[in-house]
């Protein structure tokens, strides 16, 4: 579908991507991008998938015209794809659905996983129940601390979570320990990645399993407006959800991709995860891309109000699409994100999750600069029950 | 005179029917003083060649032992410079041991592959040991390293198997390091038979010596990995001993295990 046939055989997008990992875990990397190679173009593989994305997950999900919001904002007409009205509320689980899959075929009998906002954990554990196989999810003390319900709601579906304290307990050091663990259980392990970061081939993975978004709000805008979008609008930590709706739009010169990175208290801070527009390219995690870094290239730690992109890196295929420009990359701070939760609440009837309202604060502006003649499509990528105790704690609410 | 100066080193103890015994630290853990003051009495305890760790502020590879010391030295504001000044400190008082330095990939790719080559090499660096930098990625530090008569040392895990292991061990200089446990360092303990097994494998390929490291933590292991192995590391004892009783005690640990690797029976 893209005019892209990135990544190349090392598994790189342009200079970014690769697969710095230790020696043990190379053969496995190896391996399992062969598996991914036969799965996706498997004609029994991709029934498997489309049927459980219709009946399990909830697909497709819809397109909505947030009307008010349009209204209020005074310019172009705002749609949003509504990836939060999926099975366990945020778009992660497409890409769990298909690793805890491919995780079958490769007959491992464990499965483990990072989370940040607990999302892809909940979705990890949600599969892991559907398919009988023992989860593990790694997650940051500081995370654990911030997302309480995300962390019932794993131990109800029977994953064991484990917390970690290194660092600063939040999704970079959960990501670090989740590789110790896989580096230890190689036999019977198999890693779902929540981002499309990592070693090939994972990047490119989590792509394509995401990638449904995108294809589907394609369709249903042309259906809906008999037009492509003048542009399409996600917030980034890792930048699945981001990756998953542009990567369909990618050849439709005339669409603009808008990533959203989170400014945490501002990019003139340090307390912030825009790794594009604050970072420098470096390895980390298994691939090379833009990094959070001191001048002796120690990751920094990142901070967002928002447990999901409060992550130091970003996938390597967004620090390609920044350096050939074709994604542009704005950000949003926490109290935007805030002010947007709440408009969005109030307006639509939607809470979205603290992760697309930074998104939304972009929205705005954009839907301002392009006019009532614009058409804009953002994603909508959960939903924010999960953020409910941590907003009412930004905004001194005791609940 | 870098690369031969690794040769050199199992070459002697070979001679006795001996394996050399490799000691790691990290650099800076407590802070670069004291840790200069281990690093300088490593050689006269028994270390044939020592391995220095670069702290790397996300170590994936690592037990909680050598995590925590990277923190310990990232927190007393160790920086790079830092550790090859160390290295050079160590080349100064030490002309004959090798001294290899063990990390991660970012803060010498921050560096400059090229830049980091040239300045490990002026402080009398011997080789290098990257930890998340597999022969697929390698080709650019490679280059440089060569350039630089730096030997660029590899890890061979036990999932290393079939066609891969010739794969990896071509372009190999130094000696070869064979990673004893599927698992992160100072963990596992590991079995001497798989061991001896994989050593024997490894030599089917190449004529370098093999070192063996990862799970290696007292004088009994280290023996019995001596006989089947040129070399072995022992890292995390020696990085608990000087945190917990300081540099005398982890030189004390150093001689200890220094006498069990070349008592092998």
């Amino acid at each position: 579908m893209s005019n892209n046939n990135t990544p190349n055989e090392q598994g790189r997008f342009g200079d970014f991507g690769g697969r710095y990992v230790p020696e043990t875990l190379m053969p496995l990397v190896l391996e399992l991008e062969q598996v991914w190679k036969k799965a996706k173009t498997d004609p029994v593989f991709i029934e498997q998938m489309d049927g459980y994305l219709k009946d399990y997950v909830g697909r497709p999900s819809a397109i909505y015209h947030a009307e008010r919001l349009s209204e209020h904002f005074g310019g172009a007409k705002i749609w949003f794809k509504r990836d939060e009205l999926n099975h366990t509320g945020a778009h992660k689980i497409n890409n769990c659905l298909g690793q805890v899959l491919l995780a079958k075929r490769m007959g491992k009998t464990r499965v483990i996983a990072e989370t940040g906002a607990g999302q892809h954990g909940v979705a990890t554990a949600t599969v892991a129940a559907r398919f009988g196989l023992e989860c593990v999810v790694f997650m940051g003390a500081t995370d654990i601390e911030r997302q309480k319900p995300n962390v019932f709601r794993m131990k109800l579906l029977g994953a064991k979570i484990i917390p970690v304290t290194s660092g600063t307990g939040t999704l970079k050091d959960a990501m670090n320990e989740a590789l110790r663990d896989w580096v230890t259980n190689v036999d019977d392990t198999f890693y779902v990645i929540g981002t499309a970061a990592g070693p090939h081939p994972y990047p490119e993975m989590v792509r394509d399993l995401q990638s449904v978004i995108g294809r589907e709000a394609r369709e249903q805008i042309m259906q809906r407006e008999g037009r492509l979008p003048d542009a399409c609008v996600a917030c980034i930590g890792g930048g699945s959800n981001a990756i998953g709706l542009f990567y369909p739009f990618l050849d439709d010169k005339q669409v603009r991709l808008i990533g959203v990175e989170a400014a945490g208290k501002g990019l003139h801070t340090t307390k912030h995860a825009a790794s594009l527009s604050g970072g420098k390219p470096g390895i980390l995690h298994g691939n090379r891309t833009y990094l959070l870094q001191d001048d002796d290239g120690q990751i920094a730690d990142a901070h967002s109000i928002s447990a999901g992109l409060d992550y130091p890196g970003i996938g390597p295929e967004h620090s390609y699409l920044h350096d050939i420009g074709r994604v542009e990359y704005l950000s949003a701070t926490d109290q935007e994100a805030l002010d947007s939760f709440q408009l969005c609440t109030r307006l639509e009837g939607i809470i979205p999750a603290l992760e697309p309202a930074h998104a939304l604060a972009r929205v705005g502006d954009l839907a301002v600069e392009l006019g009532e003649d614009g058409l804009i499509v953002m994603n909508m990528c959960g939903r924010g029950d999960k953020d409910v105790f941590a907003v009412a704690g930004h905004l001194g609410v005791e609940i | 005179m870098s690369i031969s100066r690794i040769s050199a080193a199992f070459a002697k103890r070979a001679a006795n029917g001996q394996s050399a015994f490799i000691a790691y630290m990290m650099a800076g853990d407590p802070d670069l003083a004291t840790s200069r003051e281990l690093l300088l009495g490593l050689p006269d305890a028994g270390a044939d060649i020592v391995e220095l760790g670069m702290p790397f502020s996300d170590p994936v590879a690592e037990g909680l032992t050598i995590q925590q010391a990277a923190q310990r030295s990232l927190l007393a504001d160790t920086k790079m410079a830092g550790v090859l000044s160390l290295a050079n400190d160590f080349r100064k008082l030490h002309p004959d041991t090798p001294l290899i330095l063990m990390g991660y990939a970012n803060p010498v790719h921050h560096m400059g592959w090229q830049v980091f080559a040239k300045a490990a090499s002026k402080a009398g660096v011997d080789g290098m040991i990257i930890v998340d930098l597999p022969p697929e990625e390698s080709e650019p530090f490679a280059q440089a390293l060569t350039e630089n008569d730096i030997a660029l040392i590899r890890l061979i895990a036990p999932t290393t198997v079939g066609e891969r292991l010739p794969k990896v061990l071509s372009g190999v200089s130094g000696f070869v390091y064979y990673v004893s446990v599927t698992g992160v360092t100072g963990d596992a303990v590991p079995d001497a038979i798989a061991v001896a097994y994989a050593v024997q494998n490894i030599k089917l390929h190449t004529d370098l010596p093999v070192a063996v490291g990862f799970g290696v933590r007292t004088p009994q292991t280290a023996q019995m990995i001596a006989a089947c192995a040129d070399g072995v590391v022992v890292g995390s004892a020696i990085v608990a001993a000087m945190h917990n009783s300081g540099v005398k005690a982890a030189l004390k640990l150093t001689a200890k295990l220094a006498k069990a690797v070349r008592s092998k029976s």
